[in-house]
């Protein structure tokens, strides 16, 4: 009798507990297709370790380096922990955790997040946090940056957040619910289309330029947790040419590194020399490069880390050479894909871009 | 008891009152009613019935009004 | 704290699996805890209020028992030597002084509840009489927080220390008890309103965990759960639209915006109170059901006896009785009756209580006009039903139609149609605007502009009105169940498979279809470029 009951229990709880699973798996939002970018995250434990070099940021860094050039030219492997609007705490944490899986020689972190003192937008906050696993970076994570509204138990149980969609569920929901394919190429996402720039941004006058304390507060932790695991911290900005790279905040950044001896390359000052053409090298009028312009970062970057740190030439290594050859192969299968999508539409209607005719309002 | 069961029955003509002990219970009299009928009992037998006695048990059946009234003309 | 928020959900689950593992002697004083630290979340200056309530109706309960016990004493000791006169005027005298006490504790109070609430309106009437008499100043409005359900905890102490004055129950000797029933966490939100002498049977006493009792429990709060946060919510979105907007939307929107607020406030409600009575029940506690089933009634007088029942009764037995036995009622009730005849005047001073009497649950529901003319209005139907009666007993002789299923049917679409328009003054909290809205039913009544797609502008898509539908089945097939005893009652004895498909649907309706959360908005996550 008590066995029996023991066993109902049991049951019950296993059979309720399975069918919130699932229900999450399947009310979570995919990102396989049109904002992909809410898979970037995830894809990082899926990966073999052992990285030469991890990038941490916001889009300036996924979309304006490519590791696989980085390995064809230099045998550099590498990683980017980027998601889109990363803010610097959510970097912080990302490589917190990325720490506790390996330990690279070099950490790139992208300074455009030092704008944001304060937890911006849900969406983005989703982005960069829901893909991470559990663990406790990812809970102080959570905790740093949720807006007024956000509920933490919503992020423990996703299905409280996104219960919601049950109405708007599409074939895809379904056919992604366990696995996704790769996406990006080791936290690169490949945009093969050209928007050129047209106009170059002025920026708005800002009441106040000083970076807040708060996003000071995570650059001092960021130098201090790199210091501690004795891995070199790399400071860039890429040469994004929106949102406005200020005048008073180079100089924060210039004296920042300065103090804590630490490398800062601002590559908007490097555009000929890394022979950027904003023209060819953006798919949106210079918010972001494509893959021509990632290519040439890299292949400038590359070079910059050979020489500064002696990040051995590692393409002689069998296994490793294999994995990445495999890497390559998915890089170019894409390149090739996205070139013919666009000549097939003109535009890259499967990642969310728009027709070129109908101008951009947001 | 005889002037009681005349008021109660002007009321509701058809409620058999000698013997129906559920009155409140089942919904017979409602509050108007009862209003009614402490009016009535106010006028005929000099007797005011308090608020505090307006309960199922006093109000159940002819009866218990009855007794009611006795106890209070008593006091 | 409100019912639906993970907090709530969180406070309730660690109390019960603390509530039974500690020394059941102690049980009821964690309640008492339980009760303040909950009301402590709707702003820890509201306990002073609640404090104060328990504390002052404490107090004059004691004293007016002790005068109670005095008499007794005195009058024993002096049985022989006092004629039945003395002993009258002795209880008279003993009577008026605990009338004194009752009184204080009343206008203390009474008079609480009517500064923190009423004093705004009351300046605001002062403001537009004297802005009418072409006077130039104006009073200014007191920022003064109403503290949380102040309305339910201040009528129900107050029957309390009605009831010890009446004698129906002795005072309550215990201070912190009485604080526990003034406090009673679940009720404190939206009542119900108890009775001491009814709610003590169960309050205070040891609860040993019983299984079935729990389960029940469980089972009504998700219910309640699945009303309130699956259908009203749900619902109150197109409420919303439409009297938010009530240039846009008249005529026939107004008549569905009557029958959607019917629906939400329905399933608000009682979802509220099948919620507070479950998580009593969970504790071994019996709380006095608030509904019975009051979209089935034939009259608006039955509608008052099936919604809202403790409020009801509250009114009846603590205000229409005592006005309408009253002295000077009865006088002038005997005037009437000489004047008016014994048909009409008898019910004259009836129908003066009434009024009175809806006049002040109007007010009670709230500080301003819509409310006392929603009141006045309920009482007015009651009144005019009644004066109808003989035509309707002339009706019922010609046509013997009084117990078909049709006229049953049409007295019940009837007072739901009713009720639903009075309540129209809650929804736009404006006397002329209702008024005027009401009226474009008659006169926009345009069934033409209800189209598929103006339905889908009130802000709710198809799969919201699919869920709406049958959450309104579900709705109707319980009560129709119910009639005949409690569904819960009729579940326990099918077999357990069942019963765990039923935990289940309702586990997973909840948490998928609960119209709670920020809402998915899959627009927000369109990347727009920073």
């Amino acid at each position: 009798m008590f066995k029996k009951r023991f066993l109902t229990a049991v049951a019950v709880i296993l059979i309720m507990t399975g069918t919130l699973y699932l229900l999450e798996r399947l009310l979570m939002p995919k990102h396989v297709s049109a904002i992909v970018e809410g898979s970037l995250i995830e894809e990082y434990y899926k990966e073999e370790k052992g990285h030469d070099v991890i990038f941490v940021g916001d889009c300036e860094v996924y979309e304006s380096f490519s590791p696989i050039t980085l390995w064809e030219h230099y045998g550099i492997t590498s990683y980017i922990r980027g998601s889109a609007q990363q803010l610097i705490w959510q970097s912080y944490y990302l490589l917190e955790e990325t720490l506790k899986y390996e330990k690279p020689e070099v950490v790139v972190f992208n300074v455009l997040a030092m704008q944001y003192d304060q937890p911006q937008k849900e969406a983005y906050n989703r982005m960069a946090l829901d893909g991470m696993r559990m663990s406790l970076s990812k809970f102080k994570s959570i905790r740093a940056s949720m807006i007024e509204d956000e509920k933490f138990i919503e992020y423990l149980f996703p299905l409280l957040r996104y219960h919601s969609r049950w109405s708007e569920l599409t074939a895809e929901d379904l056919r992604y619910m366990f696995r996704k394919g790769k996406l990006f190429h080791n936290g690169y996402y490949m945009r093969v289309d050209v928007k050129p720039v047209e106009t170059v941004p002025r920026g708005r006058k800002l009441a106040d330029y000083q970076f807040g304390k708060n996003a000071y507060y995570y650059l001092d932790r960021m130098v201090e947790l790199c210091k501690e695991s004795d891995i070199e911290l790399v400071l860039i900005k890429v040469p994004s040419l929106y949102p406005y790279w200020y005048d008073e905040w180079e100089a924060q950044m210039e004296d920042y590194a300065q103090r804590h001896g630490l490398m800062y390359i601002n590559f908007l000052e490097l555009i000929e020399e890394v022979g950027i053409d904003f023209a060819q090298d953006t798919y949106d009028a210079g918010l972001h490069l494509n893959v021509t312009g990632a290519e040439k970062m890299s292949v400038y970057f590359g070079k910059v880390l050979q020489n500064t740190f002696g990040l051995e030439d590692r393409r002689n290594e069998v296994d490793l050479s294999r994995a990445w050859q495999q890497k390559a192969d998915f890089y170019y299968r894409m390149k090739e894909d996205q070139y013919r999508e666009l000549e097939e539409y003109g535009y890259l209607k499967s990642l969310g871009a728009r027709p070129p005719e109908s101008t951009a309002v947001d | 008891m005889e002037t009681l069961l005349e008021i109660l029955k002007e009321l509701h003509p058809e409620v058999d009152f000698e013997n129906c002990d559920t009155l409140i219970d089942d919904n017979v009299l409602d509050s108007f009613d009862i209003i009614t009928i402490i009016a009535e009992i106010s006028s005929e037998y000099d007797v005011n019935i308090p608020a505090e006695e307006i309960v199922p048990e006093n109000f159940n059946s002819a009866k218990a009004l009855y007794a009611l009234i006795k106890r209070l003309s008593d006091e | 704290m409100l019912f639906a928020s993970y907090g709530f959900i969180l406070f309730i689950t660690v109390l019960f699996v603390v509530y039974y593992l500690i020394p059941r002697r102690h049980q009821w004083k964690l309640l008492l805890g339980a009760s303040y630290l909950f009301y402590y979340f709707s702003g820890p200056e509201n306990l002073l209020y609640i404090f104060f309530t328990s504390l002052s109706t404490y107090m004059v309960a004691v004293k007016i028992d002790a005068i109670q016990k005095n008499q007794a004493l005195f009058l024993a000791a002096n049985s022989g030597r006092l004629s039945r006169e003395e002993r009258k005027a002795y209880r008279a005298l003993v009577k008026s002084q605990q009338r004194k006490w009752l009184l204080l504790c009343l206008i203390l109070n009474f008079g609480v509840l009517a500064v923190t609430k009423y004093t705004n309106f009351t300046i605001a009437n002062i403001n537009s009489v004297l802005r009418t008499v072409g006077s130039g100043t104006q009073l200014s409005f007191w920022s003064l927080a109403l503290p949380m359900g102040i309305s339910f905890y201040t009528f129900q102490t107050m029957s309390y220390i009605i009831d010890v004055y009446r004698g129906k129950h002795p005072a309550e000797s215990n201070f912190f008890k009485l604080a526990l029933f003034t406090s009673f966490f679940p009720q404190l939100v939206q009542g119900p309103i108890s009775r001491f002498d009814d709610l003590s049977k169960t309050l205070y006493n040891e609860h040993s965990f019983d299984i079935q009792n729990v389960n029940r429990g469980l089972q009504r709060i998700m219910w309640g759960f699945f009303k309130k946060v699956v259908l009203a919510d749900r619902i109150l979105v197109a409420v919303n639209t439409i009297i938010r907007n009530p240039d846009i939307y008249q005529g026939v929107f107004v008549f569905i915006g009557m029958l959607f607020y019917a629906y939400e406030l329905y399933a608000d409600f009682t979802g509220g109170i099948d919620i507070t009575i479950g998580i009593a029940q969970v504790l071994g506690i019996k709380v006095k059901e608030n509904f019975k089933r009051p979209y089935f009634s034939k009259s608006t007088a039955e509608y008052w006896r099936r919604w809202h029942i403790t409020m009801g009764t509250w009114f009846k037995d603590y205000l229409f009785y005592p006005l309408s036995v009253s002295g000077p009622m009865l006088k002038f009730s005997k005037f009437s009756r000489r004047r008016f005849g014994d048909g009409l005047g008898k019910r004259i001073p009836v129908y003066v209580s009434t009024i009175l009497v809806w006049f002040t649950t109007g007010l009670w529901h709230g500080a301003s006009w819509n409310f006392i003319v929603w009141g006045l209005l309920n009482g007015t139907v009651i009144i005019v039903s009644l004066e109808c009666q003989p035509l309707y007993d002339w009706f019922h002789s010609r046509f013997h139609v009084k117990h078909t299923f049709g006229f049953r049917l049409f007295q019940v679409v009837r007072t739901v149609l009713l009720m639903s328009a009075i309540r129209m003054l809650d929804c736009y909290r404006d006397v002329p605007l209702t008024f005027r809205m009401l009226g474009t039913m008659f006169t926009r009544f345009n069934v033409s502009t209800l189209t598929g797609k103006a339905l889908m502008g009130l802000g709710l898509g198809m799969a919201d009105y699919m869920v709406l539908l049958v959450g309104l089945v579900a709705l109707i097939a319980v009560s129709l169940l119910q009639r005949d005893g409690s569904v819960r009652n009729k579940l326990a004895v099918k077999p357990a498979a069942v019963r765990f498909a039923v935990y289940y649907v309702l586990i997973i309706s909840i948490l998928v279809l609960g119209a709670y959360g920020m809402g998915y908005d899959s627009s927000q996550f369109i990347y727009n470029q920073f």
